[in-house]
């Protein structure tokens, strides 16, 4: 049995930046392994991916993602940008869903872009992908997106987006059968990749 | 069925030559100016550019091109075999660092390229590659690195070397002028470059290319107007020497 619906992924865009947040327990059939995994990898300069799934494929496909987007840049001399990356992304997904070896990961991918500023992308393990403005992976998700839906709105303030994020991961706290600690935040602006502080219970206090 | 042992075009000469190969060194010979400079932080590269076409669009010509983030390569020689080439090693740079995590070293992708270079001297239906490569730019722990890669597959590391055409002459001015002083700044060790490529350059200043790699930033490649000022100031002391040698006699 899969426990890609047992973890969780949150992201939220506004006007000047993007931000998402991953659990970081991995666990095995009942058991936690660990609470301190990173599930945001860094693709480029402006561009970072939540995955979240079987825990090799999620390592697996992040990186042979991230390594063509680089390979991309040496050879043309300048990167792809969160839209095209979310495209290539997702055919990969797509051809490896109708192969002998699909991967069985769920993708949240945040980008800055010159011209069309902060971009996220929700892409599932069947390989769907849509822009939104907020999106969520996992059971953790159910009960943040309402909380995103009434509080989001596209003037936020990244100190703001953070205190919506701490709130969805204060309703998984309360609410899910999962124990799911610790959050790690990732935020892209014009500057670049932000590392936040990670929300858990002793900062949501 | 006969078996493919005559397909191979690489075979010896009585005289112990491999005529495929040393036509491929020809090719270099007759290809653009190289120049590659080592200093104390820094790697600097630079070509000579064949005079662009009036109504042709620049970018398209280009002679030093990034290997990955911290390699960068420049070459003498067929630019059409140099694509394959830096195809195969840009691939192996990211798959490198998919399998170990760490970038590449720079005696690494050159072993590579080299590697690649001498199949290519005996392997059936193939021919060698003709070009000679400049490989320069940053370790992981900091070193920087000047590597050279021939068509036979031999590789060589350097403090400052030149391939391409009139090489010798270009070698034979950084041997005379190449000190641990003169490039121990990033301003001497690209003055020392351009001064080896306007050595052989003869279609004026502008048809100049020159990357710079300092340790631990992204590849720069000089604009047209950082060239020229260098070189000013170049000729600037060249009359200067001249002078006063005149002034001597």
């Amino acid at each position: 049995m899969s426990n890609i619906n047992l973890q969780c992924l949150l992201g939220i865009q506004c006007n000047d930046f993007v931000m998402i947040a991953a659990d970081q327990s991995t666990s095995h059939s009942i058991m936690v392994m660990k609470d301190d995994e990173e599930k945001i990898h860094k693709i480029s300069e402006k561009l970072i991916m939540g995955v979240i799934g079987d825990q090799g494929d999620s390592t697996q496909f992040a990186e042979y993602i991230a390594k063509n987007i680089q390979l991309y840049k040496m050879r043309n001399g300048y990167e792809l940008g969160p839209t095209a990356a979310a495209n290539f992304t997702r055919r990969n997904l797509a051809e490896y869903l109708r192969s002998s070896t699909p991967y069985f990961v769920n993708v949240l991918m945040a980008g800055y872009d010159k011209e069309n500023g902060p971009e996220l992308y929700f892409m599932d393990y069947l390989a769907s992908s849509v822009k939104v403005p907020f999106a969520c992976h996992g059971f953790g998700g159910y009960l943040s997106l309402s909380i995103m839906d009434r509080y989001h709105k596209k003037d936020a303030t990244e100190e703001e987006a953070y205190e919506i994020l701490k709130m969805c991961v204060k309703e998984v706290h309360r609410r899910l059968f999962v124990s799911l600690p610790n959050f790690q935040v990732s935020v892209v602006n014009r500057e670049g990749i932000k590392v936040l502080p990670v929300i858990n219970s002793a900062l949501l206090k | 069925m006969s078996a493919r042992y005559d397909r191979a075009i690489t075979v010896f000469s009585p005289d112990g030559h491999l005529l495929q190969v040393e036509y491929a060194q020809e090719a270099v010979r007759k290809g653009s100016t190289a120049v590659g400079v080592r200093g104390a932080d820094v790697v600097v590269l630079g070509v000579e550019k064949k005079s662009v076409a009036k109504l042709q669009e620049e970018r398209t010509v280009r002679k030093i091109c990034l290997l990955d983030d911290h390699v960068v390569m420049a070459f003498a020689g067929l630019t059409a075999d140099a694509r394959i080439l830096i195809n195969r090693a840009q691939i192996e740079c990211q798959s490198h660092k998919l399998t170990v995590e760490d970038p590449v070293t720079l005696e690494y992708i050159t072993r590579y390229i080299a590697g690649l270079k001498q199949k290519y001297t005996q392997s059936n239906g193939r021919r060698p590659f003709g070009i000679s490569c400049l490989i320069g730019g940053f370790d992981y722990d900091g070193f920087p690195h000047l590597f050279q890669t021939e068509p036979s597959g031999i590789y060589y590391e350097w403090k400052a070397n030149a391939t391409g055409r009139s090489a010798k002459t270009v070698r034979e001015f950084l041997e005379k002028n190449y000190t641990a002083d003169e490039v121990a700044t990033e301003n001497g060790a690209v003055k020392l470059a351009i001064r080896a490529l306007l050595e052989v350059v003869q279609s004026g200043q502008k048809n100049l290319e020159i990357a710079v790699m300092r340790r631990g930033q992204p590849m720069q490649m000089l604009d047209s107007d950082t060239i020229s000022s260098y070189v000013s100031i170049i000729e600037k002391e060249k009359e200067e020497e001249a002078e006063k040698k005149k002034q001597k006699k």
